[in-house]
């Protein structure tokens, strides 16, 4: 903030010094009006925030050459496409994109700041924050990836058990443990009356290799992030059960964030690649874009799939491997905006499956990862919608969810690990 | 039968067997009927019609593959998507460094442990206990501590290469005939002469097959290795269209792997036949 505002002030010297050229007039000008008045009376002839604005943006980003991870799934669509049409470039940024076997390596290569900057699923800087399931280190939230999206999937020879609460046994794939998949899927089955725990499997498996392990019948089903769900109908294996969409709409899903350590480091850097990825996410979410941005991320280099898949996808009207030609145009969105609510939902979720113990303190990790104040103020700079608050209930499966009462919300579960 | 019409009636079984082979493989694989077009949207959705890279491929579609990869080995779009000759190239060089290494330390080291039957019994246990364990298996704590996952692929060919090393170079060296040794001490030959004229060059045949077995571990490893790290190199390959269920790149990728493989063997086999000697 502050840095903010002694930018503004240089600005606003140098204006002046046009405005005025010789010192002498210039100081009697100062000494009559006062130094503030004079800054006010400046700013209703000069657009000072455009310029601060253009004057860091030209900033030169103290690490121009980064490399960030991604897992090849559309989730990673605005962090992907940011690379091809030229979006990080544009912000003097020199990206090399390294696809990466799965999301534990994902975690690994950031703590071992192999990685500069990442696609994370939206738990994962939560949890490494936290030191869950790893050395603990501060990671950041920058924005959302995307929002829906996912799906369960089903083995065709599912066809006709389509309720729940005769998936007993099943064996089922999520991408990691920290993932909105695994707490989705929990959530799901639990509210059709299965412990997640005892009464179905749920095996952590690499997205890329959900639909192998589905045709080889090693599974019965997965909660995945497309283009798996899809491909796994293109294949002609699975069907798609439910979009993620239909559990909680507008739920997040992946993340794109990067540690503490390198914001503090390299913050004009950090501020490239804020606007270089919602620049991406602007254009995703515009649906006349999609067909584009499928054709620019199926590509062997990015997501290697068939572009008809990903297309299906991002557009919405997909082939639902049942024998119906579905339209749901809001199949997956890619809204950045980083919830607090989100953060303090998933964090419940830990909770509740037994993922931490003890008491958490949900605002406070939920307002240091998730980095509201800057994605508004980035957000703002693109002339992107932001809300004004970032906490918001939200309905999931028809049962309300208030971030103001995160203790009484995870009470109200009947199906939880007993601690 | 003379050797050569033996050699050649064998050259003529293989091919054969690979005439044979190659039909089962083609009729097997033979497309049943001819799609129809897409008669509808929804099979338009599932790719009917369109050339669709499911199932196993005909050998003349692996063929097509090959000669596609073979043409432009060399191609770099973007830090995931290079040719099989770069990925071949990434590979052969963490096997390389890996194995090198292990030689570095194996030789030296092994040497010491046959030289000295106390210390070979000592850490006998150890060398048993580290021998089968699934150098994968080491992957976690190499990316934990090494914090370099392409240095860790590079540790994961030193651990599976290093054992058979130094488990067969301190065997050779502590099964130098008797006679010899004695020989070296009536004529009071000093140890390092002795180690290196005489103890070196009768252990070597076993030496070098600990090599050779290492060789072909380490190249069997390091394709499960870069599946698992991914990045770069020929797993990496296999793992990519892995991903993408594309069997035709699979199987062109396993041959390659199969041939780089045949490759390394005969070279340190080549070496094999230099230090053999015959009592």
């Amino acid at each position: 903030m502050s840095h903010d505002l002694d930018e503004r002030r240089i600005l606003e010297r140098a204006v002046l010094r046009a405005l005025l050229p010789r010192d002498e007039r210039r100081r009697t000008f100062l000494r009559a009006v006062g130094a503030s008045t004079a800054g006010a009376a400046l700013a209703s002839l000069f657009p000072f925030g455009a310029l601060t604005a253009m004057a860091q943006e030209k900033a030169k980003p103290e690490k121009p050459e980064l490399k960030i991870g991604f897992i090849p799934i559309t989730c990673a669509t605005p962090l992907i496409m940011a690379d091809p049409l030229g979006f990080y470039r544009e912000q003097g940024l020199k990206v090399s994109l390294i696809k990466t076997a799965g999301w534990a390596l994902i975690r690994d290569k950031m703590l071992n700041k192999e990685h500069d900057a990442s696609h994370f699923l939206s738990p994962m800087p939560l949890a490494i924050s936290m030191g869950l399931g790893s050395a603990q280190q501060p990671m950041r939230v920058m924005s959302v990836q995307n929002i829906n999206g996912q799906a369960i999937t089903l083995h065709v020879k599912h066809k006709d058990r389509r309720d729940p609460r005769e998936w007993k046994g099943f064996r089922f794939a999520v991408p990691f443990d920290y993932s909105m998949h695994n707490f989705l899927l929990r959530y799901y089955v639990a509210e059709h009356g299965l412990d997640p725990d005892t009464d179905i499997q749920i095996r952590v498996t690499p997205p890329p290799e959900m639909v192998a392990n589905l045709r080889a019948g090693n599974i019965d089903g997965y909660l995945g992030p497309d283009p798996f769900n899809q491909r796994a109908v293109y294949d002609e294996v699975g069907f798609i059960h439910l979009l993620s969409k239909e559990l909680w709409n507008g739920h997040p899903c992946c993340a794109f964030g990067t540690s503490e350590a390198f914001i503090k480091e390299n913050p004009n850097t950090f501020a490239a690649l804020f606007r270089a990825v919602l620049t991406a996410a602007r254009m995703a979410r515009e649906p006349r874009n999609r067909p584009l941005i499928a054709k620019v991320i199926s590509p062997p280099n990015y997501l290697n799939q068939p572009e008809t898949v990903v297309e299906q996808v991002l557009t919405g009207k997909f082939a639902d491997g049942l024998g119906n030609v579905k339209n749901v145009p809001d199949r997956a969105d890619f809204d950045p905006f980083p919830w607090h609510s989100m953060a303090v939902w998933i964090l419940t979720q830990m909770k509740r499956w037994g993922y931490v113990q003890g008491d958490v303190s949900y605002k406070q990790i939920a307002e240091q990862v998730f980095l509201v104040t800057d994605a508004k103020k980035y957000m703002a700079e693109l002339e992107m919608k932001a809300p004004a608050s970032s906490y918001a209930k939200v309905k999931i499966l028809g049962k309300e969810f208030d971030p103001g009462q995160p203790e009484q919300y995870l009470a109200s579960f009947a199906i939880k690990k007993a601690v | 039968m003379s050797g050569k019409a033996q050699s050649l009636a064998a050259g003529a079984l293989s091919l054969l067997f690979l005439g044979v082979f190659l039909a089962i493989w083609h009729i097997a694989t033979a497309p049943k009927a001819q799609v129809q077009a897409p008669a509808d949207e929804y099979a338009k959705l599932l790719g009917k019609g369109a050339k669709k890279s499911a199932g196993l491929p005909t050998p003349e579609q692996l063929a097509e593959a090959a000669l596609t990869h073979l043409k432009d080995p060399l191609y770099d779009r973007g830090s995931n998507d290079k040719g099989i000759g770069i990925q071949l190239a990434h590979s052969l060089a963490r096997v390389g460094a890996g194995y090198a290494l292990a030689i570095l330390f194996a030789v030296p080291f092994g040497f010491l442990i046959g030289m000295s039957p106390i210390l070979y019994r000592a850490l006998n246990p150890f060398i048993q206990l580290m021998k089968p364990i699934s150098p994968l298996a080491w992957m976690p704590i190499a990316l934990y501590t090494i914090k370099d996952s392409s240095i860790s692929g590079v540790f994961v060919i030193f651990i599976c290469s290093v054992w058979p090393m130094l488990i067969n170079t301190a065997f050779g060296v502590a099964s130098v005939r008797r006679d010899w040794l004695d020989v070296t001490r009536t004529l009071e030959v000093k140890p390092l002469r002795k180690a290196f004229a005489v103890i070196l060059p009768a252990a070597a045949p076993t030496i070098v097959t600990g090599m050779r077995i290492s060789i072909g571990i380490a190249w069997l490893v390091i394709v499960a290795a870069e599946m698992l790290v991914g990045g770069t190199g020929i797993g990496y390959f296999v793992w990519n269209e892995w991903n993408n269920l594309n069997l035709t790149n699979v199987i062109f990728a396993i041959l390659v792997i199969g041939v780089v493989g045949m490759i390394l063997d005969f070279l340190i086999g080549r070496l094999q036949a230099a230090v053999t000697y015959v009592e």
